[in-house]
C-alpha cells in the first residue's frame, strides 16, 4: 500500500529545494478511515503559497498589470505545445489565428479598452464542439475537414469574454469511449505516461490541460467522458448540471445525458470557465432558465480559512464505488481523501446507493438508442464523406460503413436493435425504468447528505491498447460516472493522490457529486479540499521541469 | 356659297352675319326622329325611363348599350356559372341534359358561344361521380351530338376503350359492379391528412417558409440538420394544433410529447422526423359535413382518431424539375436517376398537423367532402391557407373494400397523390370499384397491401410499391424538447376565441331561412360567409344578401380571380345597396349598375346614386310628386285622355312617356304606372 503511494511534486521540490516536512499530528476517525491512509497525507506543507492557484486569474492580473502581454502568454502555451504534442497528440487542430488574436487583446490592453474576463487565456475545446474558424469532426472520419457554419453557444461565449480557442481537441468517435483509441484520426497520450490512454472520450482536452498545452478546456460528459480524464490526466475535470450549459453546437451523441464540461489545472479556474459558459439558449430547448451564480465568489483564500471551514458538511461516501472491481490503490486514495474532508470538518458517512450496478447496463441502452438516432444525419447527403453508389440505398450504407469507426457502429447498431419494434420495451423502456430509479436514489441520498463522493474511475490510467478488445471491461470503466449522468446532477472530480503506475505515478481522482443546480456548493468545496491537500501538486513530469520554476 | 356643311352641323355661322339653316342637317334630323321613334317604341316603360330625354337616336342606343352590355356581361357569369356548378346528382339523365342543353342555349344566345368539346367535357364532369365517365378520349372521338349520346352509347364506346387497358378491367363489368357496390360491398376508407400550418417561422427554428421561394433559401443550421444544431419549439404551433384539437371535437391531451420517427431518406436532413406517436396532442374526435345538394345532400358524422404535431421533409428536385413528394422507393432512384436529384431542404420543418380520421368514410364523395371540410375547417381557424396544390393540405387514403355484412376489414390500399377534391373523389371510386371487381371475379388475393398513386391522366390508380411487413420507425421519445404541457386557462383561452366553424355557421344559416344550397356556398369560404354575416348585420335582408352574393359578386370574383376581400365593395354599402332597391329608391338594374362600380371602384351608394342623377336617371320615389305631373300630364293631353277612355288603352304608353318626359326621366316607373293606371281607370 505505502508503496503506491507517490507524490511526484514531492520529489520534485525536494530534489530542488531541499525542504523537509515537520510532521503533523492529526486526528482521525478510525472506525471509517482506513489506518492505512495515515501516511498519504503525512508529507507537510511548507508550500502554503503553491497549491494550485487560477492560471486565468494570474493571467488577467499580469495582463492588466502589463507585467505581460498576451502574446507572451499566448507564446509560452503555444510553445508548450509544440513541444509537448508529437508525444502527447492532444490536439486535431490548432488555430492559426491565436497569436494574432493575442495581438488584438494587446492593442486593446494599449488602447485602455475594457478586457473580457477571459481575456488572453487559451482554451482548447473538444472536436465535438462546433467552432466556426476551424474543422470541427467530432473525432469521426465522416465529418473529416467539416467546418461547421455556427460556433457552439459555449465557444461562442468564450469568445465574447476574449478568450483565444488555441485548437480542437482530440476525442473518441462522437464522444463514444474511454480512451481516445476510438478517434478517428490519432490516439492521445497520457502526460503523466505516455503509454497511457488519457481516458476518453475527452482525453485531449483532458492530456492538454494536464501538459499546459492549454488554459482550460472544454469537454463534453455523456457518461463520464470530462470526470474519468481528469482523473487519468489529474486535473480538475466539472460535470455541470443537465441543462445548465447549452448544448447547442455539441454533436449530439445521447441528447439526454450529454453535457458540456469543463477542464482546468485549478478548482477555481474550472467554476470561472463554468461561469462563462453557463446560462438559457434560446437555441437549446433543455437549457435551464436558472440563474447562473457567481461561482468564483465562493472562493475563499486559504489564508482565511478557518481551522474547520466545511463544519458540519454531510459527505455520503457510496460504498458500492469501494468494494470489488475498484483498484485496491484507488479505493485507499478516496479514503485519504475522505479523512481530508473530515479533517476539514465534514462529516463522512457511507450511503448506499442500490441502483447503482444498474445504472451501467440501462445508460448503455439509453445512450446507444440515442446514438442511433441522433448519428442518422451523418448519411453523406449534405456534408460530411460521400461514398459515391449506384442506389441510394448503397450511398447510405457505403458512406456509413466508411466514415464511421468500429465501436459507433456497434453502438448504432446496438442502439438500433434496442429501439426496435417487440424490443423497446425489453430494452429502452426498462431502461428509462432504472434511469428513474438511479434518480430517485440518488435524490434520496442527497437530501441526506450535502454531496456524496466517490472514485472517478475504478483505476487510474491504464495502458493504451490494453482494454481495446475488451469493450465490456472498458465499459466496466463508466461503472462511476454513468449514474450521475442518468441522475442529470453536476459531479466535481478532482486529482485527490497517485497511485503507483508510470514514471512518477499516476493521479487518482476524487468524484464529488452535488444535488442538481449546486456546482456552487461543489466547486466551494474542490476548492477547499484543493487548497489545504498538502503535499501534491499535480503537474505531470513531462513538462514538470519547464512549469517547476 | 360656302362648301357644302356636314350634316350634323344645324346651321352656318361661317359668314359671322346671319344664321343660314343646313338644309342637310334638317334632313338627318327628320331621319334620326324616325328612327329614335323606331327605338323608343319597342322599349317597355321601365326601359324608357332610361333614354327619355336624350335628343339623337344614337344618344338613345348609347344609354341602351350602357345600360345593358354589363348585364349580358352578367349574364354570361351567371350562365357559366350555373354551368360549371351543375352537377347531375340524382337528377334522370335526360332531364339532367336538357338542363345542360338549355344553359348552353341561353349562352349561346348572348352570344357566348361554347364550343363541342368544352360542352362535353363540362357535361361529364357533372356527371361524374363514377370513375365509369371517365375515359374522355373515347367520347371525344364522336365530333357531334357527344351531348346527346344515351348512357348507353357512352358505355358502347368506353368498353371498347378500357379493353386496351392491361388490367383488363372491362368497362362494362366495373359499370356494373358499381351499380351493385352498394348491394354487395361497402367500402371503408380511412384518411391521413397532412395540414401544413401557416406559422410565420418552421416548426423548430426561426426560419420563415415561403412557398415558391428558390430552393434551399428558407434554410438554417437546425432544419438543414447540421451537426450539433437543436431544434428549438415554436409554440404558435401548440397553439394551432389546439385550435384544430378543439375545432374537431377532440380531446385534448394535457401532457404529450414529442417522438422521433426514424427513417433515411435525402430530403429528412436529420434521418429522423419529430412526431408525435404514443401521446398526440389530440384524440377522440369528429367532424360534421352536409354533401353538396347535387350528390343528393345529407348530413354526415366521422369520427376523428388523432391530431398530432409533426415537422414536413424536404423535397427531391429531379432534373426534369419535377417535385415529388415524400416517398419514392429506393429501386426507382436509380443511378441515371440519382445523379439528376437534388435536395430542396426549404420545406424541410415546417409545421404539419396530421388528422386522421376513423375508418367511418364510404364513398369517394365523402371522402373528398371530408377534406373539404377539413379545408374550410382549418381556413375558418385560419391555421393553414389548405391549398391542395402547393401541398399544403396533402391527403392520404386508405381504402378496402368488403362484403355487406363482414365485420372484418378487407385488405387496405393506401392512395396518394390526389392534389383536388374532385381527384380524391374520383381516385378513390376507382380504387373501390377496382376492388370490387377483384372481389367478384374472385381473386381477393389480388388486393394487397400497397401504396397507389392516382393518375390524373390516366384517370386511375397504380402500384408505386408493395409493403413488404411493417415499417418499424423505431420511434422514441424526442430528448431535445422538453414535453408539452398544456394548462387548463391556456386551453380555455384558445376555447373562448375559436370563431364561429363551417358546421355551427351551417346550422345557423338554415335557421335564419337559407336554402340548402345558399347554406353551402355561403359557408364555404370564410370571407364569404364574413362578408354576409356583416352585411346582415348592417340590415341587409339575408335572402337578397345571399342572392347578390352568390350571383353577381360571386360571378365578378371568380372572372376576375380575386377574393371577396379584395374587392372594394364593403358589406356596409352592400346592405345600403339592397335596401335602395327594396326601398325602391332605385331599380334593380340602376342597383346592379351600382354595384360593379361599387366593387370595382369602391365609394358608397349614396354618393353613386347622386353623382349618376347628374347623367342619369334616379328615381323619383314620392307618390304625391308624381300624381302631381301626371295630373299635368292628364290635364294637357284631354284629347288623348279621351281616346283612351274610349278604349285606346295603348295610350297609357304615351302617358306614361310624357309623365316621364315632365319629371325628366326621373320618375320611378313602377310607381309612375301604378299611379297613371289608377288615375286613368278610376275615372272611367
Amino acid at each position: 500500500m505505502l508503496s503506491a503511494v507517490q507524490n511526484p511534486r514531492l520529489f520534485l521540490i525536494q530534489s530542488r529545494f531541499h525542504l523537509h516536512f515537520p510532521p503533523k499530528s492529526r486526528h482521525f476517525h478510525r472506525s471509517k478511515v482506513p489506518l492505512a491512509s495515515q501516511i498519504l497525507t503525512e508529507p507537510q506543507t511548507l508550500f502554503s503559497t503553491l497549491p494550485p492557484s487560477s492560471e486565468i486569474l494570474t493571467i488577467r492580473k499580469s495582463l492588466l498589470s502589463r507585467q505581460r502581454t498576451a502574446v507572451e502568454i499566448a507564446e509560452e502555451f503555444l510553445n508548450r505545445l509544440r513541444q509537448t504534442e508529437p508525444q502527447i497528440r492532444s490536439f486535431l487542430h490548432v488555430s492559426e489565428n491565436a497569436i494574432r488574436e493575442a495581438e488584438e487583446i494587446d492593442g486593446k490592453i494599449e488602447r485602455n479598452e475594457e478586457l473580457g474576463p477571459l481575456a488572453g487565456v487559451l482554451i482548447g475545446v473538444k472536436d465535438n464542439i462546433c467552432t466556426i474558424d476551424m474543422p470541427s469532426t467530432g473525432g469521426s472520419r465522416i465529418l473529416a475537414n467539416y467546418q461547421p457554419a455556427f460556433d457552439a453557444t459555449a465557444v461562442k461565449k468564450l469568445r465574447d469574454q476574449g478568450a483565444i480557442i488555441v485548437g480542437k481537441t482530440n476525442l473518441d468517435e462522437f464522444g463514444m469511449g474511454s480512451t481516445t483509441e476510438g478517434s478517428g484520426f490519432q490516439v492521445t497520450s497520457n502526460p503523466w505516461d505516455v503509454s497511457r490512454v488519457p481516458g476518453g472520450s475527452s482525453g485531449g482536452s483532458a492530456a492538454a490541460v494536464s501538459a499546459r498545452q492549454c488554459v482550460v478546456a472544454l469537454g463534453s460528459d455523456t457518461g463520464g467522458s470530462v470526470r474519468q480524464p481528469a482523473s487519468f490526466c489529474g486535473v480538475v475535470g466539472l460535470k455541470p448540471t443537465y441543462g445548465r450549459v447549452s448544448r447547442f453546437g455539441l454533436m449530439a451523441y445521447a441528447s439526454s445525458l450529454d453535457v458540456i464540461g469543463c477542464f482546468g489545472s485549478s478548482v477555481a479556474d474550472t467554476g470561472i470557465l463554468l461561469h462563462s459558459i453557463s446560462g438559457h439558449d434560446r437555441l437549446d430547448a433543455t437549457s435551464s432558465e436558472r440563474e447562473v451564480p457567481d461561482f468564483a465568489a465562493q472562493f475563499i483564500s486559504e489564508n482565511f480559512l478557518e481551522s474547520k471551514p466545511l463544519k458540519g458538511l454531510r459527505v455520503g461516501m457510496i460504498s458500492e464505488t469501494l468494494g470489488d472491481g475498484v483498484d485496491k490503490g484507488v479505493i485507499s486514495s478516496i479514503r485519504v481523501a475522505a479523512s481530508h474532508l473530515e479533517e476539514l470538518g465534514c462529516i463522512v458517512t457511507e450511503v448506499s446507493l442500490p441502483s447503482f450496478s444498474l445504472g451501467l447496463p440501462a445508460y448503455y441502452i439509453l445512450a446507444s438508442s440515442e446514438s442511433s438516432s441522433n448519428l442518422s444525419r451523418y448519411d453523406g447527403v449534405r456534408y460530411g464523406n460521400q461514398v459515391a453508389a449506384d442506389e441510394l440505398i448503397s450511398l447510405y450504407g457505403a458512406s456509413r460503413a466508411n466514415g464511421f469507426g468500429p465501436e459507433v457502429k456497434m453502438r448504432i447498431l446496438m442502439g438500433t436493435y434496442a429501439l426496435s419494434a417487440g424490443y423497446y420495451d425489453a430494452y429502452y423502456k426498462r431502461a428509462q425504468q432504472v434511469r428513474t430509479l438511479v434518480q430517485k436514489s440518488f435524490k434520496a441520498a442527497l437530501d441526506e447528505n450535502d454531496i456524496l463522493i466517490s472514485p472517478a474511475a475504478p483505476s487510474a490510467a491504464y495502458k493504451i491498447g490494453e482494454k481495446k478488445n475488451d469493450p465490456l471491461a472498458m465499459y466496466a470503466g463508466d461503472i462511476m460516472t454513468v449514474n450521475v449522468n442518468l441522475a442529470g446532477l453536476p459531479a466535481l472530480v478532482l486529482p485527490c493522490g497517485f497511485v503507483e503506475g508510470g514514471p512518477t505515478g499516476l493521479p487518482v481522482g476524487l468524484q464529488m457529486i452535488g444535488a442538481a443546480f449546486d456546482e456552487g456548493k461543489l466547486l466551494k468545496v474542490g476548492h477547499i479540499f484543493e487548497q489545504t491537500l498538502q503535499g501534491c501538486r499535480f503537474v505531470p513530469p513531462l513538462i514538470a521541469d519547464g512549469l517547476a520554476c | 356659297m360656302p362648301e357644302k356643311l356636314h350634316p350634323l352641323t344645324e346651321a352656318d355661322v361661317a359668314d359671322g352675319k346671319k344664321v343660314v339653316a343646313n338644309p342637310e342637317y334638317i334632313v338627318w334630323r327628320q331621319t334620326d326622329r324616325l328612327l329614335r321613334g323606331w327605338i323608343t317604341g319597342t322599349l317597355s316603360e321601365e326601359v324608357l325611363g332610361l333614354v327619355v330625354g336624350l335628343d339623337t337616336s344614337a344618344e338613345v342606343w348609347q344609354a341602351l348599350l350602357d345600360a345593358f352590355s354589363q348585364e349580358s356581361q352578367e349574364r354570361e357569369f351567371y350562365l357559366q356559372q350555373q354551368l360549371s356548378l351543375y352537377r347531375k346528382g340524382n337528377t334522370p339523365l335526360v332531364d339532367y341534359i336538357r338542363t345542360f342543353k338549355l344553359l348552353c342555349d341561353d349562352l349561346a344566345a348572348i352570344g357566348k358561344l361554347i364550343d363541342d368539346r368544352k360542352m362535353a367535357s363540362i357535361c361529364f364532369r357533372g356527371i361524374q361521380t363514377r370513375p365509369l365517365f371517365l375515359y374522355p378520349s373515347a367520347l371525344f372521338t364522336r365530333k357531334n351530338g357527344v351531348l346527346f349520346c344515351t348512357m348507353k352509347s357512352a358505355q358502347a364506346q368506353t368498353a371498347t376503350h378500357e379493353n386496351q387497358q392491361p388490367q383488363k378491367v372491362s368497362y362494362h363489368s366495373q359499370a356494373k359492379t358499381l351499380e351493385k357496390i352498394s348491394h354487395e360491398y361497402e367500402a371503408v376508407i380511412g384518411i391521413e391528412t397532412h395540414v401544413q400550418l401557416s406559422t410565420l417561422t418552421k416548426a423548430f427554428c426561426s426560419c420563415p417558409y415561403l412557398y415558391g421561394s428558390q430552393p434551399n433559401t428558407c434554410v438554417c443550421p437546425i432544419c438543414m440538420g447540421l451537426p450539433g444544431a437543436l431544434p428549438v419549439f415554436n409554440s404558435k404551433v401548440i397553439e394551432f394544433a389546439v385550435k384544430v384539437g378543439l375545432a374537431l371535437n377532440c380531446n385534448l391531451s394535457m401532457n404529450s410529447k414529442f417522438d422521433r420517427k426514424q427513417y433515411f431518406y435525402p430530403d429528412l436532413p436529420k434521418g429522423y422526423q419529430i412526431s408525435q406517436f404514443d401521446i398526440p396532442i389530440a384524440t377522440g374526435g369528429f367532424i360534421d359535413l352536409d354533401l353538396p345538394m347535387e350528390f343528393g345532400g345529407g348530413h354526415r358524422r366521422f369520427g376523428i382518431t388523432r391530431v398530432h404535431m409533426e415537422e414536413d421533409a424536404g423535397k427531391l428536385l429531379h432534373s426534369g424539375n419535377e417535385s415529388y413528394s415524400q416517398e419514392i422507393p429506393y429501386s426507382l432512384l436509380h443511378l441515371t436517376h440519382y445523379y439528376g436529384i437534388s435536395v430542396d431542404l426549404n420545406r424541410a420543418g415546417v409545421p404539419l398537423l396530421e388528422v386522421v380520421s376513423e375508418p367511418d368514410i364510404r364513398s369517394g364523395i365523402e371522402a373528398a367532402e371530408y377534406a373539404a371540410e377539413l379545408q374550410r375547417l382549418v381556413r375558418y381557424l385560419g391555421v393553414s391557407n389548405g391549398n391542395m396544390q402547393e401541398g399544403s393540405l396533402r391527403c392520404d387514403v386508405n381504402v378496402s373494400v368488403r362484403p355487406i355484412g363482414q365485420s372484418e376489414f378487407g385488405t387496405k390500399v393506401e392512395v396518394k397523390n390526389m392534389n383536388s377534391f374532385s381527384a380524391m373523389n374520383r381516385a378513390i371510386d376507382f380504387e373501390i370499384s377496382r376492388q370490387v371487381l377483384l372481389h367478384r371475379q374472385g381473386q381477393v388475393d389480388q388486393i394487397v397491401q400497397e401504396t397507389r398513386l392516382w393518375e390524373e391522366g390516366a384517370q386511375k390508380t397504380v402500384t408505386m410499391r408493395k409493403k413488404e411487413g411493417l415499417a418499424d420507425y423505431r420511434y422514441f421519445p424526442e430528448p431535445d424538447l422538453p414535453e408539452v404541457i398544456l394548462t387548463k386557462e391556456y386551453v380555455d383561452n384558445i376555447r373562448d376565441t375559436l370563431p364561429e366553424l363551417p358546421e355551427i355557421k351551417r346550422r345557423r344559416y338554415e335557421k335564419i331561412g337559407l336554402s340548402m344550397q345558399d347554406v353551402l356556398f355561403l359557408a364555404n369560404d370564410v370571407n364569404v360567409a364574413d362578408f354576409f354575416d356583416a352585411a346582415v348585420e348592417k340590415g341587409a335582408d339575408v335572402k337578397l344578401a345571399a342572392n347578390w352574393i352568390m350571383s353577381d359578386i360571386a360571378a365578378y370574383l371568380k372572372n376576375e380571380k380575386l377574393s371577396i376581400n379584395e374587392i372594394k365593395l364593403t358589406p356596409q354599402e352592400l346592405a345600403e345597396l339592397i335596401s335602395s332597391i327594396k326601398g325602391g329608391t332605385i331599380s334593380g338594374k340602376i342597383g346592379k349598375e351600382i354595384l360593379f362600380e361599387l366593387i370595382s371602384k369602391g365609394g358608397t351608394v349614396k354618393a353613386l346614386i347622386e353623382e349618376k342623377d347628374l347623367v342619369q336617371a334616379s328615381y323619383i320615389v314620392d307618390p304625391a310628386e308624381i300624381e302631381k305631373m301626371i295630373d299635368k300630364v292628364l290635364a294637357d293631353n284631354p284629347k288623348q285622355l279621351q281616346q283612351y277612355r274610349g278604349g285606346k288603352t295603348k295610350l297609357q304608353g304615351f302617358f306614361a312617356g310624357q309623365v316621364m318626359k315632365e319629371s325628366k326621366g326621373k320618375a320611378n316607373p313602377g310607381l309612375l304606372n301604378k299611379i297613371l293606371s289608377e288615375k286613368l281607370n278610376a275615372k272611367s
